[in-house]
């Protein structure tokens, strides 16, 4: 069931950010793509344009349901996922490496603190199981 | 808290996601959408719809209540036949859309969708015209099971044969041993197969001697995307009271001239003459995105919404964003261009021709095999 990885960083919206100096890969977790269903539509930010943490920067959309993305940190977009966009049926298959989306040069690192540990997501997952 | 169909521990045994639907908490997916949606294109799939309902309408003036009671004419209807159909208010908008199962002209079964169970019910009671109007919803648990190797699937579980039945044609049999079934050569899928209502207290060894054959487990995710790919109409999203058959597309299953007319037949009438100012069209959209029930639709480049998408998914099969529309009449014509709103964006569309993906219609069985020689 863990199959979190402790390198990552969460957020209670179910996207998970690696840290790297200041640059942020940003993905959805393995939780959401399982509670959204087959991913078959992406829509992501440019590169250049701003995100800002917890604000909406995408959509990821199953067959079924829509859900927006929530940026976990604030920064400018430096590179995304072309080929995931192109055939987003990648996130389902690997939604913590093959299928990251965007990565984001932190304009204030010290908001990577504030996410959540791999042991504390495992915890929130468990909770909302119920 | 949510109703539960007989076969809840069974979904949850496929360790399926359940969500609730309509009151109900029901599989919306097991092993995943896609896959369950290509099982039944290619192979079979099991679908519960036991949160459907049941009404019969019963009694020496049955068929005559009954044809006052919906669109088609149950008289073109023989014993052993099925007939798709609409329950329309005196305005002539969709009550519901219903399938009615033709025992005898004095014993007719209605099979109601989840949202009607009460109110379709109470509704034919109210104007049964002296036949004896049963709620029988709970006294039934119905499978989908459908694909290309749905019919021998269910034929080799059924006692006497069912495999000669043509399209909407149905039989009472014992089925996985079980007495009493009614086997209907019915689905929503587009593909062949069967409906099979049994007593609820059957319902999982049913269930289970269909996935002992081989059936895969679908819910109800795939149940909508396989529908849509074949345009049939989803009550509640595109069919309602405010819209009529006619704007719907249904204008097959309605019999305007049939003897004795239907609730709501005048309204219609009036409306045909007068012309359709709208229509549900299907369309494909050519931009980026997804429509999905009720995101704005508006003429190209224009910001004025003239329509609303009612139903829109991934098609699995085509790859491509598919949907279901009211448009003006003015632009229903295939080919014409439209926009559609997604999160505030217009995102190109164009009217296509439905179905969206073209089966072969499930061939009467009696072209295939005829082992009562019938």
């Amino acid at each position: 069931m863990a199959q979190y990885p402790d390198s990552l960083k969460y957020t209670k919206d179910h996207e998970w950010t690696r840290i790297s100096g200041a640059v942020a890969t940003i993905g959805i977790t393995a939780f959401a793509k399982d509670q959204l269903g087959d991913v078959v539509y992406l829509e992501l930010p440019e590169v250049g344009a701003t995100i800002t943490r917890g604000e909406p920067f995408g959509v990821v959309e199953s067959t079924k349901a829509v859900s927006e993305l929530f940026a976990p940190v604030t920064g400018k977009v430096i590179k995304i996922n072309q080929p995931l966009v192109e055939a987003p049926e990648g996130i389902n298959d690997d939604p913590h490496e093959r299928g990251w989306l965007i990565e984001v040069m932190m304009s204030t690192p010290a908001e990577a603190n504030d996410l959540l540990t791999a042991q504390q997501y495992n915890e929130l997952v468990a909770g909302e199981m119920h | 808290m949510a109703l539960r169909t007989p076969l809840y521990q069974a979904h949850l045994a496929a360790s399926a996601r359940m969500v609730e639907f309509a009151g109900w908490d029901m599989p919306v997916q097991y092993k995943g959408l896609i896959e369950e949606h290509t099982a039944v294109r290619e192979a079979s799939g099991i679908f519960d719809v036991s949160h459907m309902g049941e009404v019969m309408i019963e009694g020496p003036r049955a068929l005559e209540a009954a044809q006052r009671l919906v669109t088609n004419d149950l008289s073109k209807c023989k014993d052993g036949q099925a007939q798709y159909s609409a329950l329309l208010n005196e305005r002539g908008g969709v009550l519901d859309d219903v399938i009615v199962y033709r025992f005898s002209p004095e014993r007719l079964f209605v099979c109601v969708n989840a949202t009607g169970r009460e109110k379709d019910f109470e509704w034919m009671k109210a104007h049964a015209n002296g036949a004896t109007v049963t709620q029988r919803s709970d006294d039934w648990a119905q499978v989908a099971v459908q694909g290309p190797l749905a019919p021998a699937l269910i034929e080799a579980l059924c006692e006497p044969s069912v495999i000669d039945l043509a399209y909407y044609h149905f039989r009472e049999a014992t089925v996985a041993g079980i007495a009493g079934c009614i086997v209907a050569r019915t689905g929503y899928t587009g593909e062949d197969g069967f409906e099979v209502f049994c007593p609820p207290q059957h319902a999982e060894k049913l269930w289970n001697a269909v996935l002992e054959k081989g059936a895969q487990p679908a819910g109800l995710g795939a149940r909508d995307s396989l529908r849509l790919e074949v345009a049939y109409r989803l009550y509640g999203n595109d069919l309602d009271d405010q819209h009529t058959p006619l704007e719907a597309g249904l204008g097959w299953i309605v019999k305007l001239d049939k003897p004795g007319g239907f609730i709501g037949a005048d309204a219609l009438k009036a409306q045909k003459a007068q012309g359709l100012s709208r229509k549900l069209v299907g369309f494909k959209l050519t931009g980026k995105g997804i429509a999905r029930h009720g995101y704005p639709v508006r003429a190209p480049g224009s910001s004025e919404q003239i329509g609303e998408v009612t139903s829109g998914t991934m098609s699995p099969v085509l790859k491509e964003p598919i949907g279901l529309a009211y448009l003006p009449s003015a632009l229903s014509k295939e080919g014409t261009l439209f926009d559609v709103g997604i999160r505030g964006k217009p995102v190109a569309a164009v009217v296509v021709k439905t179905p969206f993906v073209t089966k072969e219609a499930p061939k009467s069985a009696a072209a295939v095999v005829n082992p009562k020689g019938a």
